[in-house]
């Protein structure tokens, strides 16, 4: 009865959380507000491993089919 | 000149390409004789290609992802149950498990798992079966059997050794068990369990025999049965009954690679983008499954609208269609009555921005060559 790894199951990709540095270049780069990004709750299981709060953005390298690897970001709410 | 495997893969690395399309640019140009030039040209060419081939702005994506999706969706099956290959564990599929998927439902018609073992347990018989017994919900059915005696006015329960030593339960467990559950006393003796309910009446006899056969003795309350079946050379278990969380933490299952068809637990367990991608790959089972391709970019659209706010929500009056900005589209939706009352009451305004909205009150929608506008200068 280990405790496991949420990030370690096969279809939970990568989560990593930006610095406000960060997430103030990816806002700058799509030329939006951070409200206008996808959303994750902070008591989202993988959210919570990699300790986001609420107003932290997080990226996401998601396993696409189609591109083989594409970025995605969401914003942490509660 | 000749460019090795790292100078293409540094020359490739920052162009603003997906990185499929990078892989093979790094394959095609390895090795090859070429000039800085033709390597330059290449490139540009690639960029500028795969420039073209990105939809358009403007371009109404949403409704081509419902109507490729729903064409084939016509030709589907109004059968509901399936059996799933040669294992005899019932799933739905066909047009219903699509409605279900995107209806977001809280539980599916026939929840199931899928469980892969660990290391050690996935290619031998014996641990497989354990692991199969320890997870299934056992009843006393699977025990033994019982009878009333309408004269002592008791039940009788008879457990079978052989079956017990195989689900690896005492007749003294099975006995506290029923002494948790039903708060009676349980008289013991060897093999052979006597209840009694509380009033010797004939009412309560039934009602105690039926309650003690729902009793959960051991394993996971839900799961109803554990199929095993052998893929390649790996033993898997195919469960009816879903419950991640708890069989996530038995010895014996790999906790990595466990499945479900129960795409809310899979939000409220893994995550939200594990969610995503369980509605990807459900719906895209589903669909294969009856012989049908639709290009998952459309699969990928409709599972990132559901799950864009955080949370796993429907395609639908509850969810995405009643969440729009427009009070006329809303009401061209479902319930027109209430959106347009309710509307009225609060005296809402609509923007007309949407497509919907536009179509309504006879303007040019605001998509494709819609959406420009023209601005001069004088």
């Amino acid at each position: 009865m280990t405790k496991f790894a949420v990030m370690d199951h096969e279809s939970v990709p990568k989560h990593t959380l930006l610095s406000p540095e960060e997430s103030e270049v990816v806002l700058r780069t799509y030329g939006i507000e951070s409200p206008q990004l996808p959303k994750i709750h902070v008591t989202d299981p993988a959210a919570k491993e990699i300790g986001a709060k609420v107003g932290d953005v997080i990226k996401i390298i998601r396993r696409s089919p189609t591109a083989k690897q594409s970025v995605f970001y969401r914003l942490v709410i509660d | 000149m000749k460019l090795s495997t790292e100078e293409v893969i540094e020359r490739v690395s920052i162009l603003d390409i997906p990185q499929a399309l990078k892989d093979a640019l790094v394959a095609g140009l390895t090795g090859q004789e070429m000039t800085e030039a033709q390597l330059q040209e290449i490139m540009d060419q690639v960029v500028s290609d795969y420039g073209h081939s990105r939809v358009e702005p403007c371009e109404a994506v949403g409704v081509v992802a419902a109507q490729s999706i729903g064409e084939p969706g016509t030709q589907m099956t109004m059968r509901t149950f399936h059996y799933a290959g040669v294992a005899e564990i019932n799933v739905t599929l066909g047009l219903p498990r699509l409605i279900e998927i995107v209806d977001a439902r809280k539980i599916p018609s026939t929840p199931t798992m899928t469980l892969r073992l660990a290391e050690g347990y996935a290619h031998d018989r014996d641990l497989a079966r354990e692991v199969a017994w320890a997870i299934e919900s056992t009843s006393l059915l699977h025990l033994g059997s019982l009878a009333t005696d309408l004269a002592e006015m008791n039940v009788i329960i008879e457990l079978n050794s052989d079956a017990m030593t195989q689900r690896k339960i005492t007749a003294e467990e099975v006995a506290e068990r029923l002494r948790e559950e039903t708060g009676l006393s349980v008289d013991q003796r060897s093999n052979t369990l006597v209840m009694a309910p509380e009033e010797s009446s004939y009412r309560e006899l039934l009602q105690l025999v039926e309650k003690i056969k729902k009793i959960s003795l051991k394993g996971i309350e839900g799961i109803k049965r554990v199929v095993i079946r052998k893929e390649g050379d790996e033993y898997i278990l195919y469960t009816e009954g879903s419950s991640l969380r708890k069989v996530m933490q038995f010895d014996g299952v790999d906790p990595t690679r466990t499945k479900t068809n129960n795409i809310n637990e899979i939000g409220e367990v893994l995550g939200i983008e594990a969610a995503r991608n369980a509605i990807i790959n459900e719906a895209t089972d589903t669909l294969r499954e009856q012989g049908l391709t639709v290009d998952v970019r459309h699969i990928m659209l409709v599972a990132d609208i559901m799950t864009v706010d955080g949370e796993v929500k429907q395609i639908g009056r509850h969810g995405v269609s009643g969440e729009k900005a427009s009070v006329l589209a809303r009401a061209a939706f479902e319930v027109t009555v209430n959106h347009i009352l309710d509307a009225a009451v609060r005296g809402d305004v609509d923007d007309l921005k949407g497509v919907t909205e536009n179509v309504i009150v006879g303007q040019p929608i605001q998509l494709g060559t819609g959406d420009v506008k023209l601005i001069a200068k004088r």
